[in-house]
């Protein structure tokens, strides 16, 4: 193969189709576009879902997992529901993104990245998601003075929360936490152990 | 059928009774009309009014009857009387439900039926009983000119339907273009895998079948004759010539594969590794008796990359290539890619298309492809760049906006399909002799050797309506001859043209006309010693149905006219008429009808309504009770090609205020069932202005627009937007003289 050129090679989709959750379904698209036409956040990717595929198919290697689109994906699942060869397409952004993540490939600056790891950690930690904390780690993830201008811009709904009972700033302290710990913590070292194994089939 | 004897049934049901009056109507068809026998009844349709024509023609020995009912479209089992000539005045559609029912509109809506009647007693007794075609010809073997997938199947079909079968192939083997495939399209469930074509087997049917008579290395040297009595010279290679009667014949020359030598750009002649679909059929075909997988043909190394070109040479805009789209080719590509991807899957197969189009259940192959991991790209292929043993395809891909290119051991160009239509007999003399003609049928018919053309040298034939019919009676042309076609569609065409070629032969045996008159026992008649010898019958016929003999005289084969009468309109000293269609029979009706004074302000509109589409329109306007403009007349014609000059002038002088004609789309996506009736029609309306001016009219008070038969709203519209511009340019001044 060395004197051939290898774009429009299946060099990249077969990677993809081996790392990406779902991605054995990326040559399946027939480029229709209508993913595209209905994702609500459409006109603000660089390269709709439709595109990626075909970037996938041409061995645009770096350009899409350097790409900050399938991180704009929502999950609101339109294009799932729409497209005519039943893509799972939502499945497959977000499957990209893992990969790209996974490599180290995804952009510097990428708040979905950095939100979904500090919600990740959140979560996992005590099995709960506290919320107090999680919005705090939100407003301080720019830095301390970022942090406190963003936290009294907010102060009205704090404040409102804390009044209705929604809100408790005891929370910060300790929270509530899932009462089986050492449950929680085996169950998520196993799906970690299952998706590692079904990431590197046995060589 | 010597003595004549009329008879007028006016039927009083479906509320005609209620708001006609239908006494005053049996009084106009027998003072005016001059019926010898005048009958109302309550109920014309139900078995007991039929029963009372049945009566009269049994006792009181009628042999003209006149029925002032509903439209000549609706009840024709319960008025289907065979032996005795039948005329319906369409008082229900025409008059009762296109009028309002108003006491003001009472008066002239009832004028209206009137007329009607008047109308259809005069055309009554211009009217014979047609007797059929004098030459009856008796010959129903088929001959099938092409001996591919069509052609075979042409033969089988038409040999299982117990007619013999003559077949005439060019070359010394059967199966045309389809034997020299290694696989075909599937067409069976799950459509996922190319499959085996089944040639063998139709060649070895045909071959076999004791009904069927092979000549191979055979061409056509003359085709002569009508349905029923084609005589066809079959010249073989050897030199031998044998002469075949036959009933009737299908044509199913097939294609040949657009040459890609005048695809350079597209690396076409350049390199044996750029190749047709049919090149690859053969290089896989190749490999496949040796066992082995395909190479690559410049130096007989591995492939491991192939891309497909589609729409090579084809849906070109630029006038250079076929502008047309081959149909098969999507298909045809995604099945050579999967020979590579079943067999090696680690070869890579892109087929780069701007639309796949792929019919059929060919959704279910394309994703089939697409499963087994061919690599679809949608772009434009700008260049095919050689080099000593790979090609570069460089390309714009349209889903990513950027320039592209990869690198091929082989590329396929998706060619198209040329018909085998023989000589475009359009075209000049010296422009035909220029194109080396190859004449398929080399039919001795005066107006050309082969069949008429519609566009891109495909033989003409409407591709919706009627795909197998042509414009020659008898002969039906199947498969790619007459639109780009797979063989799933070749096969079944190649079934519909059998059908009508047996359908031709056994209508001629009766003297009965072919499509769309089919069973239409009239013929043309023509009073020879009248005839001026100005040819324009045998050039305008659409069906080459007229000849001339050594006198310039027309010569008429009553088995190859379909009856559409465009001959009768042509003609200037009106000697051409059918028995129960005339130049008269309309004539009359034009003339019978009663013409108020210029002061009545009441005009008269003349409505010529082709009764393929228009007419049909008409009643269905009258179904939906479109309301349409009382002052009109409407008289249905075979074909606005039947219309005679003749009738416009007589309307005219008879103090007919407009005409209008009503006849099908004419043009490259004609309607017409006749092809060229109405583009005739057309182009002789076109000249009556002058006529118009001699006599001192307004160009307005003629018209002609095309009516489709869904146009039911849009065709009372018409009329009355023509109503309102004879009311805007006054009443003519013609009323009074005749």
């Amino acid at each position: 193969m060395s004197e051939l050129n290898i774009k429009y090679h299946n060099d990249f989709l077969k990677e993809v189709e081996e790392n990406v959750e779902e991605g054995k379904w990326v040559k399946m698209c027939m480029q229709c576009g209508v993913c595209a036409g209905s994702c609500p956040l459409g006109p603000h990717w660089a390269h709709p879902p439709q595109e990626l595929f075909m970037m996938v198919r041409a061995g645009k290697r770096a350009e899409v997992l350097g790409s900050d689109s399938m991180w704009m994906c929502t999950s609101c699942y339109n294009c799932v529901v729409r497209c005519p060869r039943k893509l799972p397409i939502t499945q497959i952004m977000h499957g990209l993104a893992t990969y790209s993540n996974q490599l180290g490939l995804t952009p510097k600056i990428q708040p979905t990245r950095d939100f979904s790891i500090l919600f990740w950690k959140n979560c996992t930690r005590t099995g709960r998601v506290n919320e107090l904390k999680l919005t705090l780690g939100l407003y301080f993830m720019d830095g301390f003075m970022a942090g406190i201008k963003k936290g009294w811009a907010m102060r009205g709904i704090g404040l409102g929360l804390v009044k209705a009972g929604r809100l408790n700033a005891f929370e910060l302290l300790k929270g509530h936490v899932c009462k089986d710990q050492k449950g929680i913590r085996a169950m998520l070292n196993k799906a970690a152990e299952i998706e590692q194994r079904r990431k590197r089939p046995a060589v | 059928m010597s003595e004549m004897k009329t008879a007028a049934y006016i039927c009083q049901g479906c509320g005609i009774a209620e708001r006609l009056n239908s006494k005053q109507m049996a009084v106009v068809a027998q003072k005016e009309g001059k019926m010898q026998l005048v009958r109302e009844h309550a109920f014309l349709c139900n078995a007991e009014g039929v029963q009372m024509i049945r009566d009269d023609i049994a006792g009181e020995a009628v042999t003209h009857v006149m029925i002032a009912a509903c439209s000549r479209r609706a009840k024709t089992e319960a008025f289907g009387f065979h032996d005795v000539t039948v005329v319906r005045a369409n008082i229900r559609e025409g008059v009762l439900w296109s009028q309002p029912e108003s006491d003001e509109a009472q008066e002239i809506t009832q004028e209206m039926a009137d007329d009607y009647v008047r109308m259809g007693c005069a055309e009554l007794k211009k009217m014979k009983l047609p007797q059929g075609a004098p030459n009856k010809a008796q010959n129903k073997r088929i001959l099938v000119v092409g001996g591919g997938i069509s052609g075979l199947t042409a033969a089988l079909e038409s040999a299982a339907a117990g007619y013999e079968v003559v077949l005439v192939e060019k070359r010394g083997e059967l199966g045309g273009w389809a034997a020299q495939l290694w696989k075909c399209v599937p067409t069976k469930s799950p459509y996922s895998s190319p499959a085996d074509t089944g040639v063998s087997e139709l060649i070895a049917r045909a071959t076999q079948h004791p009904r069927i008579r092979i000549y191979l290395n055979a061409t056509l040297a003359q085709t002569a004759g009508a349905p029923g009595r084609f005589l066809a010279q079959i010249a073989s290679e050897s030199g031998a010539a044998t002469t075949e009667e036959v009933g009737a014949i299908v044509q199913a020359s097939g294609f040949t594969g657009y040459d890609i030598a005048r695809l350079p750009e597209l690396g076409g002649g350049k390199s044996p590794n750029v190749v047709d679909q049919a090149g690859l059929e053969r290089l896989a075909a190749e490999a496949a008796a040796q066992n082995r997988p395909m190479r690559r043909p410049s130096d007989g190394g591995e492939i491991r990359s192939v891309v497909f070109v589609q729409c090579a040479g084809q849906r070109d805009e630029s006038g250079k290539h076929l502008p047309y789209c081959s149909g098969h080719c999507c298909n045809t590509s995604i099945k050579q890619a999967m020979y590579f991807k079943d067999a090696y899957p680690a070869t890579d197969t892109a087929v780069i298309y701007t639309d796949l189009r792929t019919p059929g259940m060919g959704e279910d192959f394309y994703r089939s492809g697409q499963n087994k991991g061919v690599t679809f790209t949608k772009g434009t292929v700008s260049e095919v760049a050689v080099n000593s043993n790979t090609c570069t395809v460089k390309f714009k891909d349209l889903i990513l906006n950027e320039e592209g290119s990869i690198d091929a051991d082989l590329v396929v160009l998706a060619t198209g399909q040329v018909p085998n239509s023989g000589v475009n007999i359009d075209l000049p003399e010296e422009e035909q002799a220029k194109a080396q003609p190859v004449s398929i049928l080399n039919l001795n018919y005066r107006q050309g050797r082969d069949l008429p053309q519609l566009k891109h040298g495909l033989t003409d034939s409407h591709f919706i309506c009627f795909p197998y019919e042509t414009r020659r009676t008898g002969i039906y042309a199947a498969g790619p001859v007459r639109r780009p076609m797979d063989m799933a569609q070749a096969s079944e065409d190649a079934t519909g043209a059998a059908m009508k070629a047996i359908q031709a032969v056994e209508n001629a045996s009766l003297g009965r006309a072919a499509h769309p008159r089919s069973g239409d026992l009239s013929f043309p008649i023509v009073r020879i010693e009248g005839c001026t010898q100005c040819k324009r019958c045998t050039v305008e016929c659409p069906f080459g149905a007229i000849d001339e003999d050594e006198k310039r005289y027309p010569v008429f084969n009553e088995s190859r006219c379909r009856r559409c009468g465009t001959c009768m309109g042509a003609c200037p000293v009106r000697v051409i008429s059918f028995e129960n269609y005339s130049p008269d029979s309309i004539g009359s009706q034009i003339k019978a009808v009663d013409m108020p004074d210029e002061f009545s302000e009441k005009p008269r509109i003349l409505v010529l309504a082709c009764e393929n589409d228009a007419y049909p329109a008409l009643d269905m306007a009258g179904m939906q009770r479109h309301i349409y403009s009382a002052f009109v007349r409407v008289i249905p014609v075979r074909c606005l090609g039947s219309v005679n000059t003749v009738w416009i002038t007589d309307a005219l002088n008879g103090g007919w205020d407009g005409v209008m004609m009503m006849g099908c789309k004419h043009g490259d996506d004609y309607q017409c069932h006749f092809v060229k009736g109405s583009e005739l029609a057309n182009y002789r309306m076109g000249k009556i202005d002058d006529t118009l001016k001699q006599l001192g009219l307004e160009t307005e008070r003629v018209t002609t627009c095309s009516v489709a038969i869904t146009d039911s709203a849009r065709v009372a519209q018409l009329i009355n937007d023509y109503a309102a511009t004879i009311q805007k340019i006054g009443m003519s001044p013609m009323k009074g003289f005749a």
